[in-house]
């Protein structure tokens, strides 16, 4: 696969920042940079990223996919230095990450982990006013403009309404708006999200990322997301990342990532990819054993020791212990 | 916000009405109404620290007790008030505050109400140390202090480094301070059956939890520590309201996570020792305080609160103890744990009925 960078001409790009643009990044500023290079990472003992060399085009979405314990959530929460290298580096506007302050880090870069927890009781303000803590420190406490950053990811994010509302009480889709919004508080060039669309349905999972697109165009924040879902991560995507076994298998514009043959060999999956009639970005189709899962494409010319097409095959993914079947 | 730094609301925000967000308002009426509630539990502390000094079995008037701290010599009171009644209300004072904000501060991060160190073992470590000296070494006073002191931090620390595998779950941490003190609360029943009585009486007297043998020389060293403990509280108290959102989120908000937590233990640890060396293991005072200061400022924690309903909790509770039955001062601690079993239930009952465990 190709590892070169289109400018994704496809999506339009909003010109004018919207009023209440949450994120700071002044215009003609220099947007900060981040890149991994020769990362190794592991628990432990066990390699989970392997020597994997990234650039995170600035200011554009990047989405990293890849199967489950493809090393995806592993590459974020490295990125975001939660994770020390076993080799190599994570460079953060030219310098490693792990040489510089973790909070002069937090006002550069924001992370939304996967599962966070809220303390009970607290409201939608107050865990949006967490995001400040970068910014203040033991002399400098709670100024003015640390509630002007509130209130603005609280616009931004549609939550203002809900900002006396404790947070246990909203629904999925406003919870995850306000850890979104906490994380703009922060007022960070580069946003690092892990599956922010675990647990939402679809209407939720399609606002959180045009939210997320809209923070992207308003103020030229740099996102880097992993996404489950491969087509929503092809509409939503600038540069997709595809990983597996600790490598990246193919990365670029999604137009070029997509196809049958990556989809395969990321996944596992047999499929088709048609264009999404909506956003014209390739959309995957993927073919099961039941319901019509005639062989995509024929192939005449294939050998004979093909696997067949229908009826039972097992899922390479699964690693089922040999006993098992010894067993039975 | 956590923590002691909300205490003084801001008295004018500037010419207000021009910015004046929402959320900014909101935030600016919640400071002031929490410094009310907290100036209110601070006046409690002065009521029942008078109540501890002037009333009671002996009664001091104010004059009086102005007269004596004037350094006037009124034959009899003089002595009652300096030698007995003034250094264990003190005493009371310090270690309620010194109790509510270690458990408030290891409540507040662990997540849970159970974290505290008297459920999770860290005062067990000290009974058992100070038993251990009492009983095997016959040691008394300053020397029972001392060990209590070191026996809380060593189990603490055998609990941080026991539970500290794969990053210190706020779960493990409980389950490994739980069976710490089992084993600690086992050793000291065998250290009490092994001995002769006086000395046993001796010994449980002191797990009691009691100000009656308070002394200026304990006000002292207690006053030292607290000097040097809260501060460092109050400074690293600021890293919990990152701790509190979870690890990863706390770390990406760029808190140093596991230096933070190891000096937040370490304090919270620091002033429970010197708490128990003080007055012995007072039951229930850190388990009590933060979730009853929490609901006083409506479910917000709040170090300076937990400090405060600490002390009310004690004074009042010595205060019981002293008065309740004619010629005997009971050991206070009798009294905080008659407090304690059925606060642990009504937690438990509420925390079930909201779907989240205790």
């Amino acid at each position: 696969m190709t590892l070169r960078h289109e400018p994704a001409a496809h999506l339009p790009r909003a010109t004018s920042a919207a009023p209440g643009a949450a994120s700071v990044p002044a215009p003609g500023a220099t947007p900060d940079t981040l890149s991994a290079e020769a990362l190794t990472l592991a628990y432990d003992e066990r390699t989970v990223v392997d020597k994997l060399s990234l650039e995170l085009p600035a200011g554009k979405v990047t989405v990293i996919v890849g199967a489950n314990a493809c090393g995806k959530s592993t590459l974020l929460r490295g990125l975001a230095r939660l994770l020390k290298p076993v080799t190599g580096s994570v460079i953060l506007n030219g310098t490693d990450i792990h040489a510089q302050s973790t909070k002069a880090v937090a006002r550069v870069l924001g992370l939304l982990p996967q599962t966070p927890v809220a303390p009970d009781g607290i409201s939608v303000a107050d865990l949006v006013g967490r995001g400040r803590y970068p910014h203040q420190g033991w002399f400098r406490q709670w100024t003015p403009e640390d509630d002007d950053a509130v209130t603005a990811a609280l616009e931004a994010t549609d939550t203002l309404a809900l900002a006396d509302r404790n947070v246990d009480e909203l629904s999925g889709g406003q919870r995850q708006r306000a850890w979104i919004a906490m994380a703009l508080a922060q007022q960070t060039g580069i946003l690092l999200l892990d599956e922010p669309t675990t647990f939402l349905d679809v209407t939720h999972q399609v606002e959180v990322l045009d939210l997320i697109t809209d923070l992207n165009r308003r103020s030229g924040t740099t996102v880097v997301m992993v996404l489950h879902d491969l087509n929503l991560a092809a509409r939503y995507a600038d540069h997709l990342v595809a990983m597996r076994d600790g490598r990246i298998v193919a990365q670029g514009p999604p137009s070029v990532v997509v196809t049958e043959q990556t989809v395969s060999g990321v996944f596992n999956l047999e499929c088709r990819v048609i264009e999404d009639p909506v956003s014209h970005t390739p959309m995957v189709v993927p073919i099961g054993r039941h319901h019509g899962a005639a062989p995509a494409v024929h192939h005449p010319s294939s050998p004979g020791g093909r696997e067949p097409s229908r009826g039972y095959r097992p899922n390479p993914q699964d690693t089922v212990p040999a006993r098992v079947e010894a067993a039975s | 916000m956590s923590a002691l730094q909300q205490a003084p609301a801001p008295a004018g925000q500037g010419p207000a009405g021009f910015r004046s967000s929402p959320p900014a308002g909101a935030r600016a009426r919640r400071r002031r109404s929490t410094a009310l509630r907290l100036a209110t539990a601070a006046f409690a502390v002065v009521v029942l620290f008078a109540v501890d000094v002037l009333l009671g079995t002996y009664t001091v008037t104010i004059p009086d007790f102005l007269r004596i701290l004037g350094g006037a010599d009124i034959p009899g009171a003089s002595f009652i008030v300096l030698e007995n009644k003034l250094p264990r209300a003190v005493i009371g004072l310090l270690i309620g505050v010194a109790f509510g904000v270690s458990g408030a501060v290891f409540q507040t991060m662990l997540r849970n109400p159970l974290a505290s160190p008297d459920i999770i073992g860290i005062s067990y470590g000290a009974s058992a140390s100070a038993v251990a000296a009492i009983v095997l070494f016959g040691a008394a006073g300053a020397a029972v202090s001392l060990s209590a002191l070191v026996g809380a931090m060593v189990v603490a620390a055998a609990i941080y480094l026991i539970s500290r595998r794969g990053g210190v779950a706020g779960y493990r941490l409980i389950l490994v301070g739980i069976g710490f003190a089992a084993v600690m609360h086992a050793l000291v029943s065998f250290l009490i059956t092994r001995t002769d009585l006086r000395t046993a009486s001796e010994a449980v007297l002191w797990l009691n939890g009691s100000l009656n043998s308070s002394n200026w020389d304990r006000v002292a060293v207690l006053v030292a520590s607290i000097l040097v403990l809260l501060p460092a509280a109050v400074i690293l108290s600021r890293s919990l309201q990152g701790l509190e959102l979870g690890d990863d989120a706390a770390a990406g908000l760029g808190v140093r996570v596991e230096a933070s937590r190891l000096g937040l233990m370490s304090t919270a640890v620091a002033l429970a020792a010197v708490a128990t060396a003080a007055a012995g293991p007072v039951a229930s005072i850190a388990f009590l305080s933060g979730p009853i200061a929490r609901r006083l400022l409506g479910n917000r924690p709040s170090l300076a609160m937990a400090g405060l309903v600490g002390a009310v909790i004690v004074l009042a509770a010595d205060f019981v103890a002293a008065n309740l039955i004619d010629g005997t001062s009971l050991p206070v601690g009798v009294v905080t744990g008659v407090l304690g079993a059925p606060f642990l239930l009504w937690l438990l009952a509420t925390a079930n009925r909201r779907g989240q465990g205790g």
